[in-house]
Protein backbone atom coordinates (compact mmCIF):
# COMPACT_ATOMS: atom_id res chain seq x y z
CA UNK A 1 0.00 0.00 0.00
CA UNK A 2 1.34 3.43 -0.97
CA UNK A 3 -0.08 6.61 0.51
CA UNK A 4 -0.49 9.70 -1.65
CA UNK A 5 -1.65 12.99 -0.18
CA UNK A 6 -4.32 14.48 -2.40
CA UNK A 7 -2.58 17.88 -2.17
CA UNK A 8 0.00 16.39 -4.55
CA UNK A 9 -2.77 15.60 -7.05
CA UNK A 10 -4.10 19.18 -6.80
CA UNK A 11 -0.70 20.73 -7.46
CA UNK A 12 -0.01 18.49 -10.46
CA UNK A 13 -3.41 19.12 -12.03
CA UNK A 14 -3.04 22.87 -11.59
CA UNK A 15 0.30 22.83 -13.45
CA UNK A 16 -1.00 20.45 -16.12
CA UNK A 17 -4.00 22.69 -16.92
CA UNK A 18 -1.66 25.61 -17.51
CA UNK A 19 0.93 23.56 -19.43
CA UNK A 20 -1.61 21.90 -21.75
CA UNK A 21 -3.16 25.24 -22.69
CA UNK A 22 0.14 26.85 -23.70
CA UNK A 23 2.33 24.09 -25.13
CA UNK A 24 1.34 21.24 -27.44
CA UNK A 25 2.75 17.77 -26.88
CA UNK A 26 5.81 16.93 -29.02
CA UNK A 27 3.88 14.62 -31.37
CA UNK A 28 1.22 17.30 -32.06
CA UNK A 29 3.86 19.99 -32.46
CA UNK A 30 5.71 17.87 -35.02
CA UNK A 31 2.50 17.02 -36.90
CA UNK A 32 1.62 20.72 -37.17
CA UNK A 33 5.12 21.53 -38.52
CA UNK A 34 5.04 18.67 -41.03
CA UNK A 35 1.61 19.79 -42.27
CA UNK A 36 2.99 23.12 -43.54
CA UNK A 37 5.13 21.45 -46.21
CA UNK A 38 2.56 18.79 -47.08
CA UNK A 39 -0.30 21.23 -47.72
CA UNK A 40 -1.05 21.88 -51.41
CA UNK A 41 -3.34 24.94 -51.17
CA UNK A 42 -1.59 28.34 -50.93
CA UNK A 43 -4.22 29.73 -48.51
CA UNK A 44 -4.08 26.48 -46.55
CA UNK A 45 -0.30 26.84 -46.22
CA UNK A 46 -0.70 30.45 -45.12
CA UNK A 47 -3.13 29.39 -42.39
CA UNK A 48 -0.82 26.59 -41.22
CA UNK A 49 2.05 29.11 -41.06
CA UNK A 50 -0.13 31.41 -38.96
CA UNK A 51 -0.79 28.49 -36.65
CA UNK A 52 2.98 27.99 -36.34
CA UNK A 53 3.32 31.66 -35.33
CA UNK A 54 0.42 31.19 -32.94
CA UNK A 55 2.12 28.26 -31.19
CA UNK A 56 5.35 30.22 -30.86
CA UNK A 57 3.60 33.28 -29.36
CA UNK A 58 1.57 31.08 -27.00
CA UNK A 59 4.70 29.44 -25.60
CA UNK A 60 6.93 32.53 -25.42
CA UNK A 61 4.38 35.07 -24.17
CA UNK A 62 2.27 32.63 -22.15
CA UNK A 63 -0.95 33.43 -23.98
CA UNK A 64 -3.24 30.38 -24.30
CA UNK A 65 -2.98 28.74 -27.75
CA UNK A 66 -6.76 29.16 -28.10
CA UNK A 67 -9.09 31.41 -26.10
CA UNK A 68 -11.36 28.40 -25.57
CA UNK A 69 -9.23 26.82 -22.88
CA UNK A 70 -11.80 24.09 -22.69
CA UNK A 71 -13.66 22.06 -20.16
CA UNK A 72 -11.06 20.11 -18.17
CA UNK A 73 -11.32 16.40 -18.93
CA UNK A 74 -9.22 14.43 -16.45
CA UNK A 75 -8.36 10.74 -16.77
CA UNK A 76 -7.22 9.21 -13.47
CA UNK A 77 -5.66 5.76 -13.81
CA UNK A 78 -5.27 4.75 -10.18
CA UNK A 79 -3.13 1.85 -9.09
CA UNK A 80 -5.12 -0.43 -6.80
CA UNK A 81 -2.36 -0.34 -4.19
CA UNK A 82 -2.72 3.41 -3.71
CA UNK A 83 -4.40 4.92 -0.67
CA UNK A 84 -5.29 8.61 -0.84
CA UNK A 85 -4.94 10.73 2.30
CA UNK A 86 -5.54 14.34 3.25
CA UNK A 87 -8.99 14.80 1.76
CA UNK A 88 -11.44 13.72 -0.92
CA UNK A 89 -9.87 12.87 -4.28
CA UNK A 90 -12.63 14.41 -6.38
CA UNK A 91 -12.37 17.69 -4.47
CA UNK A 92 -8.60 17.65 -4.95
CA UNK A 93 -8.95 17.23 -8.72
CA UNK A 94 -11.45 20.10 -8.92
CA UNK A 95 -9.24 22.27 -6.71
CA UNK A 96 -6.38 21.69 -9.16
CA UNK A 97 -8.59 22.75 -12.05
CA UNK A 98 -9.80 25.81 -10.10
CA UNK A 99 -6.23 26.90 -9.31
CA UNK A 100 -4.99 26.22 -12.81
CA UNK A 101 -7.74 28.22 -14.51
CA UNK A 102 -7.81 31.11 -12.01
CA UNK A 103 -4.06 31.52 -11.45
CA UNK A 104 -3.13 30.60 -15.02
CA UNK A 105 -5.26 33.27 -16.75
CA UNK A 106 -7.31 30.59 -18.50
CA UNK A 107 -10.87 31.21 -19.64
CA UNK A 108 -13.72 30.09 -17.41
CA UNK A 109 -16.10 28.38 -19.80
CA UNK A 110 -18.24 26.18 -17.55
CA UNK A 111 -21.87 26.88 -16.64
CA UNK A 112 -23.43 25.39 -13.52
CA UNK A 113 -26.65 24.19 -15.14
CA UNK A 114 -27.08 23.31 -18.83
CA UNK A 115 -30.37 25.24 -19.10
CA UNK A 116 -30.00 28.06 -16.57
CA UNK A 117 -26.39 28.63 -17.73
CA UNK A 118 -24.75 30.59 -14.93
CA UNK A 119 -20.93 30.59 -15.18
CA UNK A 120 -19.19 28.85 -12.25
CA UNK A 121 -16.35 31.39 -12.67
CA UNK A 122 -13.55 28.89 -11.95
CA UNK A 123 -14.04 26.35 -14.75
CA UNK A 124 -15.10 23.60 -12.33
CA UNK A 125 -16.31 20.97 -12.20
CA UNK A 126 -13.95 18.87 -14.28
CA UNK A 127 -15.11 15.82 -16.21
CA UNK A 128 -13.31 13.03 -14.36
CA UNK A 129 -12.89 9.45 -15.61
CA UNK A 130 -11.51 7.01 -13.03
CA UNK A 131 -9.93 3.68 -13.87
CA UNK A 132 -8.51 1.22 -11.36
CA UNK A 133 -5.33 -0.41 -12.69
CA UNK A 134 -2.62 -2.68 -11.20
CA UNK A 135 0.25 -1.07 -9.29
CA UNK A 136 0.88 1.74 -6.82
CA UNK A 137 1.09 4.74 -9.16
CA UNK A 138 -1.43 7.27 -10.43
CA UNK A 139 -1.35 8.27 -14.08
CA UNK A 140 -3.05 11.62 -14.64
CA UNK A 141 -4.03 12.89 -18.08
CA UNK A 142 -5.44 16.41 -18.26
CA UNK A 143 -7.08 17.05 -21.64
CA UNK A 144 -8.83 20.44 -21.84
CA UNK A 145 -11.48 20.14 -24.56
CA UNK A 146 -12.75 23.06 -26.63
CA UNK A 147 -16.37 22.98 -27.73
CA UNK A 148 -16.07 24.18 -31.34
CA UNK A 149 -15.01 20.64 -32.17
CA UNK A 150 -16.78 18.90 -29.29
CA UNK A 151 -20.12 20.13 -30.69
CA UNK A 152 -19.39 18.35 -33.99
CA UNK A 153 -18.78 14.94 -32.36
CA UNK A 154 -21.20 12.07 -32.92
CA UNK A 155 -22.34 8.68 -31.69
CA UNK A 156 -23.76 6.24 -34.25
CA UNK A 157 -25.52 3.06 -33.11
CA UNK A 158 -24.87 1.03 -36.27
CA UNK A 159 -26.18 -2.45 -37.03
CA UNK A 160 -23.76 -5.42 -37.21
CA UNK A 161 -24.66 -5.73 -40.92
CA UNK A 162 -23.34 -2.21 -41.53
CA UNK A 163 -19.86 -3.60 -40.86
CA UNK A 164 -16.63 -1.78 -41.56
CA UNK A 165 -18.14 0.15 -44.49
CA UNK A 166 -20.75 1.56 -42.12
CA UNK A 167 -17.98 2.65 -39.76
CA UNK A 168 -16.13 4.38 -42.61
CA UNK A 169 -19.31 6.21 -43.70
CA UNK A 170 -19.98 7.31 -40.12
CA UNK A 171 -16.48 8.79 -39.74
CA UNK A 172 -16.66 10.63 -43.08
CA UNK A 173 -20.17 11.91 -42.32
CA UNK A 174 -19.05 13.37 -38.99
CA UNK A 175 -15.96 15.00 -40.52
CA UNK A 176 -17.84 16.50 -43.48
CA UNK A 177 -20.55 17.90 -41.21
CA UNK A 178 -17.90 19.35 -38.91
CA UNK A 179 -16.05 21.07 -41.76
CA UNK A 180 -14.83 24.57 -40.82
CA UNK A 181 -16.70 24.56 -37.48
CA UNK A 182 -14.23 22.16 -35.86
CA UNK A 183 -11.12 24.24 -36.64
CA UNK A 184 -9.32 21.89 -39.03
CA UNK A 185 -6.77 20.37 -39.29
CA UNK A 186 -8.57 18.08 -36.89
CA UNK A 187 -7.61 15.01 -34.92
CA UNK A 188 -10.28 12.30 -35.03
CA UNK A 189 -10.77 10.03 -32.03
CA UNK A 190 -12.92 6.97 -32.74
CA UNK A 191 -14.31 4.28 -30.43
CA UNK A 192 -15.78 1.19 -32.06
CA UNK A 193 -17.72 -1.37 -30.01
CA UNK A 194 -18.71 -1.52 -26.34
CA UNK A 195 -21.95 0.21 -25.44
CA UNK A 196 -23.44 3.66 -26.07
CA UNK A 197 -21.26 5.38 -23.43
CA UNK A 198 -18.21 3.12 -23.86
CA UNK A 199 -17.71 4.04 -27.53
CA UNK A 200 -17.84 7.76 -26.70
CA UNK A 201 -15.34 7.36 -23.87
CA UNK A 202 -13.00 5.32 -26.09
CA UNK A 203 -13.20 8.05 -28.73
CA UNK A 204 -12.28 10.69 -26.16
CA UNK A 205 -9.39 8.64 -24.87
CA UNK A 206 -8.17 7.93 -28.41
CA UNK A 207 -7.50 11.68 -28.75
CA UNK A 208 -4.85 11.41 -26.03
CA UNK A 209 -2.85 8.79 -27.93
CA UNK A 210 0.17 10.34 -29.74
CA UNK A 211 -0.84 11.23 -33.30
CA UNK A 212 2.20 9.42 -34.72
CA UNK A 213 1.36 6.14 -32.97
CA UNK A 214 -0.90 3.68 -34.82
CA UNK A 215 -3.15 0.95 -33.44
CA UNK A 216 -1.55 -2.38 -32.52
CA UNK A 217 -4.38 -4.24 -34.27
CA UNK A 218 -3.34 -4.69 -37.92
CA UNK A 219 -6.76 -4.10 -39.53
CA UNK A 220 -7.44 -1.09 -37.29
CA UNK A 221 -4.04 0.39 -38.18
CA UNK A 222 -5.02 0.04 -41.85
CA UNK A 223 -8.41 1.62 -41.14
CA UNK A 224 -6.73 4.58 -39.40
CA UNK A 225 -4.45 5.14 -42.38
CA UNK A 226 -7.22 4.70 -44.97
CA UNK A 227 -9.57 7.10 -43.15
CA UNK A 228 -6.86 9.76 -42.79
CA UNK A 229 -6.28 9.60 -46.54
CA UNK A 230 -10.01 9.77 -47.31
CA UNK A 231 -10.54 12.69 -44.90
CA UNK A 232 -7.68 14.60 -46.51
CA UNK A 233 -9.38 14.20 -49.88
CA UNK A 234 -12.59 15.92 -48.74
CA UNK A 235 -11.05 19.27 -49.71
CA UNK A 236 -12.00 20.90 -46.38
CA UNK A 237 -8.42 21.89 -45.58
CA UNK A 238 -6.93 24.20 -42.91
CA UNK A 239 -9.58 26.49 -41.44
CA UNK A 240 -12.11 24.82 -43.76
CA UNK A 241 -10.94 27.18 -46.51
CA UNK A 242 -9.87 24.45 -48.90
CA UNK A 243 -6.83 22.22 -48.97
CA UNK A 244 -5.32 18.80 -48.49
CA UNK A 245 -4.71 18.88 -44.71
CA UNK A 246 -8.10 18.30 -43.10
CA UNK A 247 -6.93 15.91 -40.38
CA UNK A 248 -3.57 15.17 -38.76
CA UNK A 249 -4.50 11.70 -37.49
CA UNK A 250 -7.31 9.21 -36.99
CA UNK A 251 -6.89 7.32 -33.70
CA UNK A 252 -9.22 4.35 -33.27
CA UNK A 253 -9.84 2.23 -30.16
CA UNK A 254 -12.01 -0.88 -30.06
CA UNK A 255 -13.75 -3.02 -27.45
CA UNK A 256 -15.93 -6.15 -27.46
CA UNK A 257 -19.62 -5.46 -28.07
CA UNK A 258 -23.06 -7.11 -28.05
CA UNK A 259 -24.23 -9.56 -30.76
CA UNK A 260 -26.91 -7.03 -31.76
CA UNK A 261 -24.81 -3.87 -31.97
CA UNK A 262 -22.01 -1.86 -33.55
CA UNK A 263 -21.65 1.40 -31.62
CA UNK A 264 -19.30 4.01 -33.12
CA UNK A 265 -18.27 7.14 -31.24
CA UNK A 266 -16.47 9.90 -33.11
CA UNK A 267 -14.88 12.60 -30.99
CA UNK A 268 -13.58 15.42 -33.14
CA UNK A 269 -10.78 17.63 -31.90
CA UNK A 270 -9.37 20.80 -33.43
CA UNK A 271 -5.66 21.28 -34.17
CA UNK A 272 -5.25 22.38 -30.54
CA UNK A 273 -5.43 18.76 -29.38
CA UNK A 274 -4.25 19.41 -25.84
CA UNK A 275 -3.19 17.06 -23.13
CA UNK A 276 -0.60 16.77 -20.40
CA UNK A 277 0.34 13.42 -18.86
CA UNK A 278 2.09 12.77 -15.55
CA UNK A 279 2.66 9.74 -13.37
CA UNK A 280 2.57 10.39 -9.63
CA UNK B 1 -7.04 39.97 -53.27
CA UNK B 2 -5.47 41.72 -50.27
CA UNK B 3 -7.49 44.60 -48.80
CA UNK B 4 -7.18 47.06 -45.91
CA UNK B 5 -10.42 48.42 -44.45
CA UNK B 6 -11.46 50.62 -41.56
CA UNK B 7 -14.16 49.78 -39.03
CA UNK B 8 -16.91 50.94 -38.73
CA UNK B 9 -17.51 50.42 -42.45
CA UNK B 10 -20.20 51.72 -44.80
CA UNK B 11 -22.26 49.62 -47.19
CA UNK B 12 -20.48 50.93 -50.29
CA UNK B 13 -17.17 49.60 -48.99
CA UNK B 14 -18.72 46.34 -47.80
CA UNK B 15 -20.13 45.69 -51.27
CA UNK B 16 -16.63 45.88 -52.81
CA UNK B 17 -15.43 42.91 -50.73
CA UNK B 18 -15.41 39.49 -52.41
CA UNK B 19 -15.36 35.96 -51.00
CA UNK B 20 -11.71 34.92 -50.80
CA UNK B 21 -10.33 38.44 -50.18
CA UNK B 22 -7.71 38.58 -47.44
CA UNK B 23 -8.66 41.64 -45.37
CA UNK B 24 -6.87 43.60 -42.64
CA UNK B 25 -9.28 45.52 -40.38
CA UNK B 26 -8.22 48.63 -38.47
CA UNK B 27 -10.48 50.61 -36.14
CA UNK B 28 -13.24 49.80 -33.67
CA UNK B 29 -15.12 46.49 -33.54
CA UNK B 30 -17.31 44.88 -30.85
CA UNK B 31 -17.35 41.40 -29.33
CA UNK B 32 -20.54 39.46 -28.66
CA UNK B 33 -21.15 35.73 -28.47
CA UNK B 34 -23.93 33.38 -27.35
CA UNK B 35 -25.19 34.95 -24.11
CA UNK B 36 -24.81 38.58 -25.31
CA UNK B 37 -26.72 37.77 -28.51
CA UNK B 38 -29.53 36.17 -26.53
CA UNK B 39 -29.76 39.22 -24.31
CA UNK B 40 -29.69 41.68 -27.23
CA UNK B 41 -32.37 39.69 -29.01
CA UNK B 42 -34.58 39.74 -25.91
CA UNK B 43 -34.07 43.53 -25.65
CA UNK B 44 -35.17 43.95 -29.26
CA UNK B 45 -38.27 41.83 -28.66
CA UNK B 46 -39.19 44.08 -25.73
CA UNK B 47 -38.56 47.19 -27.81
CA UNK B 48 -35.59 48.25 -25.66
CA UNK B 49 -32.42 49.97 -26.88
CA UNK B 50 -29.28 47.91 -27.55
CA UNK B 51 -26.08 48.66 -25.62
CA UNK B 52 -24.14 49.42 -28.80
CA UNK B 53 -24.75 51.14 -32.13
CA UNK B 54 -25.35 48.32 -34.60
CA UNK B 55 -25.35 50.35 -37.82
CA UNK B 56 -22.09 50.10 -39.83
CA UNK B 57 -20.41 48.13 -37.07
CA UNK B 58 -18.64 44.79 -37.11
CA UNK B 59 -19.29 42.17 -34.42
CA UNK B 60 -16.54 39.70 -33.54
CA UNK B 61 -17.84 36.39 -32.15
CA UNK B 62 -15.23 36.04 -29.45
CA UNK B 63 -14.89 35.51 -25.71
CA UNK B 64 -11.27 36.14 -24.63
CA UNK B 65 -9.21 34.46 -21.96
CA UNK B 66 -8.23 36.86 -19.12
CA UNK B 67 -5.47 39.40 -19.83
CA UNK B 68 -2.19 39.12 -17.97
CA UNK B 69 -0.90 42.32 -16.31
CA UNK B 70 0.07 45.00 -18.80
CA UNK B 71 -1.71 43.38 -21.74
CA UNK B 72 -4.95 44.56 -23.35
CA UNK B 73 -6.46 41.09 -23.70
CA UNK B 74 -5.73 37.38 -23.39
CA UNK B 75 -6.09 34.79 -26.16
CA UNK B 76 -8.70 36.12 -28.59
CA UNK B 77 -9.68 33.88 -31.51
CA UNK B 78 -13.09 33.40 -33.15
CA UNK B 79 -15.85 31.11 -31.92
CA UNK B 80 -18.28 29.11 -34.09
CA UNK B 81 -20.64 31.56 -35.81
CA UNK B 82 -23.59 29.22 -36.44
CA UNK B 83 -24.65 29.42 -32.79
CA UNK B 84 -25.48 33.10 -33.42
CA UNK B 85 -27.52 32.32 -36.57
CA UNK B 86 -30.86 32.49 -34.77
CA UNK B 87 -30.23 36.10 -33.71
CA UNK B 88 -28.21 37.39 -36.68
CA UNK B 89 -30.79 38.31 -39.37
CA UNK B 90 -32.47 40.79 -36.95
CA UNK B 91 -29.13 42.51 -36.32
CA UNK B 92 -28.26 42.62 -40.03
CA UNK B 93 -31.65 44.22 -40.74
CA UNK B 94 -30.72 46.91 -38.19
CA UNK B 95 -27.60 47.74 -40.19
CA UNK B 96 -24.91 45.40 -38.83
CA UNK B 97 -22.31 45.51 -41.61
CA UNK B 98 -19.97 42.67 -40.74
CA UNK B 99 -19.37 39.64 -38.58
CA UNK B 100 -16.13 37.85 -37.74
CA UNK B 101 -16.30 34.22 -36.69
CA UNK B 102 -15.56 30.76 -37.99
CA UNK B 103 -17.66 28.05 -39.54
CA UNK B 104 -20.80 27.71 -41.61
CA UNK B 105 -23.84 30.06 -41.57
CA UNK B 106 -27.50 29.28 -42.15
CA UNK B 107 -29.36 30.06 -45.36
CA UNK B 108 -31.36 32.73 -43.46
CA UNK B 109 -28.14 34.49 -42.44
CA UNK B 110 -26.80 34.33 -46.00
CA UNK B 111 -30.02 35.87 -47.31
CA UNK B 112 -29.85 38.64 -44.70
CA UNK B 113 -26.21 39.33 -45.65
CA UNK B 114 -27.22 39.74 -49.30
CA UNK B 115 -30.34 41.78 -48.44
CA UNK B 116 -28.29 44.24 -46.40
CA UNK B 117 -25.05 44.37 -48.35
CA UNK B 118 -23.11 42.99 -45.40
CA UNK B 119 -20.18 40.57 -45.15
CA UNK B 120 -19.15 37.51 -43.09
CA UNK B 121 -15.45 37.19 -42.34
CA UNK B 122 -13.57 34.20 -40.90
CA UNK B 123 -10.59 34.61 -38.63
CA UNK B 124 -8.33 31.58 -38.21
CA UNK B 125 -9.87 29.35 -35.55
CA UNK B 126 -7.49 28.34 -32.80
CA UNK B 127 -5.05 31.18 -33.45
CA UNK B 128 -6.07 33.16 -30.37
CA UNK B 129 -2.55 34.03 -29.22
CA UNK B 130 -1.56 35.39 -32.67
CA UNK B 131 -4.84 37.30 -33.17
CA UNK B 132 -4.52 38.92 -29.73
CA UNK B 133 -1.47 40.79 -31.03
CA UNK B 134 -3.69 42.80 -33.44
CA UNK B 135 -5.91 43.99 -30.57
CA UNK B 136 -4.62 47.23 -29.07
CA UNK B 137 -7.27 47.86 -26.42
CA UNK B 138 -10.33 46.19 -24.96
CA UNK B 139 -13.06 47.65 -22.79
CA UNK B 140 -16.24 46.01 -21.47
CA UNK B 141 -19.16 48.24 -22.47
CA UNK B 142 -22.14 46.05 -21.50
CA UNK B 143 -23.26 42.86 -19.76
CA UNK B 144 -20.22 42.79 -17.45
CA UNK B 145 -21.90 40.03 -15.43
CA UNK B 146 -21.46 37.66 -18.40
CA UNK B 147 -17.69 37.49 -17.81
CA UNK B 148 -15.94 36.37 -20.99
CA UNK B 149 -19.27 36.73 -22.83
CA UNK B 150 -19.65 40.47 -22.03
CA UNK B 151 -19.77 42.96 -24.90
CA UNK B 152 -16.35 44.54 -25.44
CA UNK B 153 -15.22 47.43 -27.59
CA UNK B 154 -11.93 46.53 -29.27
CA UNK B 155 -9.47 48.78 -31.04
CA UNK B 156 -7.78 46.65 -33.68
CA UNK B 157 -4.80 47.29 -35.93
CA UNK B 158 -4.58 45.24 -39.12
CA UNK B 159 -6.67 42.42 -37.73
CA UNK B 160 -6.40 39.59 -40.32
CA UNK B 161 -9.59 37.99 -41.68
CA UNK B 162 -10.82 36.30 -44.86
CA UNK B 163 -14.12 37.10 -46.60
CA UNK B 164 -16.22 33.91 -46.54
CA UNK B 165 -19.70 35.18 -47.52
CA UNK B 166 -19.87 38.41 -49.54
CA UNK B 167 -22.78 40.76 -50.30
CA UNK B 168 -23.60 38.76 -53.45
CA UNK B 169 -23.94 35.54 -51.48
CA UNK B 170 -20.73 33.90 -52.69
CA UNK B 171 -19.51 31.39 -50.10
CA UNK B 172 -15.79 30.59 -49.91
CA UNK B 173 -16.36 27.51 -47.74
CA UNK B 174 -18.28 25.92 -50.62
CA UNK B 175 -16.08 27.00 -53.53
CA UNK B 176 -12.68 26.43 -51.88
CA UNK B 177 -13.58 22.94 -50.69
CA UNK B 178 -14.72 21.98 -54.21
CA UNK B 179 -11.32 23.11 -55.53
CA UNK B 180 -9.46 20.56 -53.40
CA UNK B 181 -11.97 17.70 -53.40
CA UNK B 182 -10.14 14.52 -54.48
CA UNK B 183 -7.09 16.68 -55.14
CA UNK B 184 -4.70 13.85 -55.98
CA UNK B 185 -6.89 12.30 -58.65
CA UNK B 186 -7.36 15.67 -60.29
CA UNK B 187 -3.62 16.24 -60.29
CA UNK B 188 -3.10 12.88 -62.03
CA UNK B 189 -5.78 13.70 -64.65
CA UNK B 190 -4.02 16.93 -65.49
Amino acid sequence: MREINVAEITENIKEMCIEANHILTQDMDLAMKTAVDAEKAPLGRQILCQLQDNLKIAKEDMIPICQDTGMAVVFMEIGQDVHFTGGILEDAVNEGVRKGYVEGYLRKSVVKDPIIRENTKDNTPAIIHYEIVPGDKVKITVAPKGFGSENMSRVFMLKPADGIDGVKDAILTAVKEAGPNACPPMVIGVGIGGTFEKCALMAKKALTRPVNERSQIPYIKELEEEMLEKINKTGIGPGGLGGTTTALAVNINTYPTHIAGLPVGINICCHVNRHAVRVV
Amino acid sequence: MERHINAPMNIEESKTLRAGDYVYITGTIYTARDAAHKRMYESLEKGEALPLEIKQNIIYYMGPSPAREGRPIGSAGPTTASRMDKYTPALLDLGLIGMIGKGKRSEAVKEAIVRNGAVYFAAVGGAGALLSKAIKSSEVIAYDDLGTEAIRRLEVDNFPVIVVIDSEGNNLYETAIADYLDYNEKAIDK
